[in-house]
């Protein structure tokens, strides 16, 4: 039987996935989950807007880091894109954005403690990486030609200024204003480890079943990031960057014996730090890999590979909600309305709630990844399908779906799905400090017992895990020729 | 330097030779048309000439190279980038100085165009691309210029005026044209071109249409 390549590789990916749940922690383990999430959406339902002072803060903090950060890590990830050509700065840059906003700022606040800089770096840090290298494909796209045509003697700043920034201005911009959008979400989840934003007193509420004021949080959250367009205007873009550092918050004076304590003993492996010798470092090594990495490692790539296959289902479901070849505007409206909720979520945020209510197992973290990128590839193909035109006899229903589109959207679909899988194993990563046994369980585990050590070990394994993964993902886009924008 | 003496003057393309191996040399105040049916290598000649006198030329490609986000002005005043330090251009991608929004408007005028100054030049017709490139090349004030069919969007009285425009600007010109008319209108010299070889040079009031029209 001949199957095309690309099929042959969704079937082994679905494959995989099954075999995974196998051996994965699928459970609901709470005595009353409908009845918890019933009494969530009945807060979410009822909101309580008035209950805290502290709600017009968080949202102003989240706000205040997520521009800092962003334009912070805009500056030197376009500097860095310059030079991006350079092997070592490829690297680097692979490398720093390989690590989570949320590993970072653990890692800062061993020496920085609840310092504003501590949530800054952990936004600016990664999105530099990540801006350098979707700056430089863009810049790489412009054309040359004009530049050729310079008069000899022409400085390299006016070449640049006058022959590539202008070509690619609006993409540079649509894309730094998606990653604002991006970092508004980083932000808010930095409250999880304890920054004054809006995660902390999400988290807050939930424990102490306040249901109602943590619905007013989302949705706030929501009507946030739904109307940037609104109060991001370019002119106003100034103010902001210039204004945000003042609404930062104290936080907590820098300890420099700390920093210098931390980068001095605290990570040096412990058997060096005591001076046992090189066999010790070994079995020190061997113990680390073989208790905590290797089965951190497993669970994050099952999690991984479950999670991005039911990403991959809930997106097919899911972009005929608001393709226009279905249906009727109440369903495009509602649909659209579930795809940006989906999406403005960060999946961080979707897990600990259904954490909360489903109790701790990997179910709450696939869904929740499924969910947050499910809704951003199906609003993507759910437009491109709104691009193409059918012939007036078109078959209607399921047919069209399955015969018309779905053939059509198959290639960009799976483009975009690879392009996340490292992203969501990043995620699933970092899902780890919520209670599930990847990755981050064992880095914040390492961290509470106060073995930074182990948990430097740990971080820069899972840094290589998604360097891996990115590799052989856009090894597999190259090898099925699958083209796609970057999203996030 | 206007004039020049090139000798061994070769192109492949894709393995197969397209240009000579050809001399050209081409005095100060000769205007050289290059004539020859399309495909016959004017274009890659240009091109070569172009990379040999080290760029130091006014170049109109055939593709124009616009950068389509600017508007004309600054199309335009690209041709004076080497002229001003870097801090100069950038004020002037932001705001041009009065001197500079002078010139270019005078230029613009005598090519027709003046209304266009901050036209964006991706909403420009063809005709119209084709002058800002035009403009840009007078603007960039070399002593020799390249130019690749310059006026094959305009019609009758725009191709005279830049025509007109370009014989006054350049002492010395290498201009492919497939107008035959054109070519010995504004050309004091034609160069014929036949697969990759030079097959006609002559003087061009020593010529008639008729004695360019068996290259084609």
């Amino acid at each position: 039987m001949h199957l095309s390549p690309t099929l042959r590789i969704s079937l082994l990916f679905l494959v995989i996935a099954i075999a995974a749940l196998f051996f994965a922690d699928i459970a609901i383990t709470t005595a009353n989950p409908w009845r918890d999430l019933g009494r969530f959406f009945l807060g979410v339902a009822t909101p309580d807007f008035f209950s805290t002072e502290g709600l017009a803060t968080a949202l102003l903090r989240t706000v205040a880091f997520a521009f800092v950060g962003v334009a912070l890590g805009g500056a030197c990830g376009f500097l860095l894109s310059l030079i991006y050509r350079f092997y070592p700065v490829r690297i680097f840059c692979a490398f720093i954005r390989a690590i989570h906003e949320l590993f970072w700022a653990l890692i800062f606040l061993q020496f920085f403690g609840f310092h504003p800089l501590t949530g800054v770096l952990a936004i600016a840090i990664p999105y530099a990486g990540i801006f350098a290298k979707v700056y430089s494909e863009i810049l790489e796209e412009a054309d040359p030609g004009p530049a050729r045509l310079l008069p000899p003697g022409t400085g390299l700043i006016s070449t640049f200024l006058y022959t590539r920034i202008p070509d690619c201005w609006v993409q540079l911009r649509t894309y730094t204003a998606y990653r604002l959008e991006c970092g508004l979400r980083s932000s808010a989840i930095l409250g999880f480890v304890g920054l004054p934003t809006l995660g902390f007193y999400l988290e807050t509420s939930f424990s102490q079943g306040l249901y109602s004021e943590a619905g007013a949080m989302l949705i706030l959250f929501y009507v946030l990031i739904a109307t940037i367009p609104l109060w991001v205007k370019p002119k106003l873009l100034p103010v902001y960057i210039l204004g945000a550092p003042f609404f930062l918050g104290d936080g907590m004076p820098i300890i420099w014996g700390n920093v210098e304590r931390f980068f001095t003993q605290d990570i040096i492996p412990a058997p060096l730090r005591d001076g046992e010798g090189l066999a010790e470092l070994g079995s020190w090594f061997g113990d680390l890999m073989l208790t905590e990495a290797l089965p951190g490692i497993w669970n994050t790539l099952l999690l991984t590979q479950i999670a991005l296959v039911a990403t991959g289902i809930l997106t097919l479901l899911a972009f005929p909600l608001i393709s226009n070849h279905f249906g009727g505007p109440i369903r495009r409206t509602s649909g659209h309305v579930f795809l940006v909720i989906a999406r403005s979520t960060p999946e961080y945020i979707l897990a600990y709630i259904l954490l909360q209510l489903w109790g701790p197992s990997m179910l709450p973290a696939v869904v929740a990844l499924a969910l947050h990128n499910g809704g951003i590839i199906g609003h993507l193909i759910g437009r491109q399908t709104n691009t193409i035109q059918l012939r007036p006899d078109a078959p209607t229903g399921y047919r069209r779906y399955s015969w018309e589109l779905v053939p059509r959207v198959y290639r960009s679909f799976l483009a975009f799905l690879f392009y996340r899988w490292e992203i969501i194993m990043r995620e699933t990563a970092i899902l780890g400090i919520l209670g599930i046994y990847t990755l981050g369980f064992y880095v914040d585990s390492a961290i509470q017992q106060i073995r930074f050590d182990r948990a430097m070990v740990l971080i820069l394994i899972t840094a290589l895990l998604n360097i891996g993964i990115d590799v052989l993902g856009r090894y597999i886009r190259r090898k099925l020729a699958l083209q796609t924008m970057p999203t996030c | 330097m206007s004039g020049f003496k090139l000798s061994g003057l070769t192109a492949s393309y894709g393995g197969e030779r397209v240009i000579g191996p050809l001399s050209l040399d081409v005095n100060e105040g000769e205007r050289v048309a290059l004539v020859g049916k399309s495909g016959a290598g004017k274009s890659t000649l240009i091109k070569l000439i172009h990379d040999r006198v080290d760029g130091h030329a006014s170049l109109v490609p055939q593709d124009l190279g616009l950068v389509n986000a600017l508007p004309v002005f600054h199309n335009v005043f690209m041709g004076q980038l080497d002229t001003h330090p870097a801090w100069y251009n950038t004020l002037t991608l932001i705001r041009p100085f009065r001197k500079d929004r002078e010139a270019v408007t005078g230029l613009l005028r005598e090519l027709g165009m003046a209304d266009k100054f901050w036209a964006p030049t991706a909403s420009l017709s063809g005709g119209q691309r084709q002058r800002v490139a035009v403009a840009r090349a007078i603007y960039r004030n070399a002593n020799l210029l390249l130019a690749d069919e310059p006026i094959s969007a305009l019609d009758g009285p725009l191709a005279h005026l830049v025509m007109k425009a370009l014989s006054q600007r350049f002492a010395t010109s290498i201009i492919a044209l497939h107008d035959v008319e054109m070519a010995l209108a504004y050309a004091t010299r034609i160069v014929g071109i036949q697969d990759g070889q030079i097959a006609l040079d002559e003087s061009s009031n020593r010529l008639s249409a008729a004695d360019i029209m068996p290259l084609y």
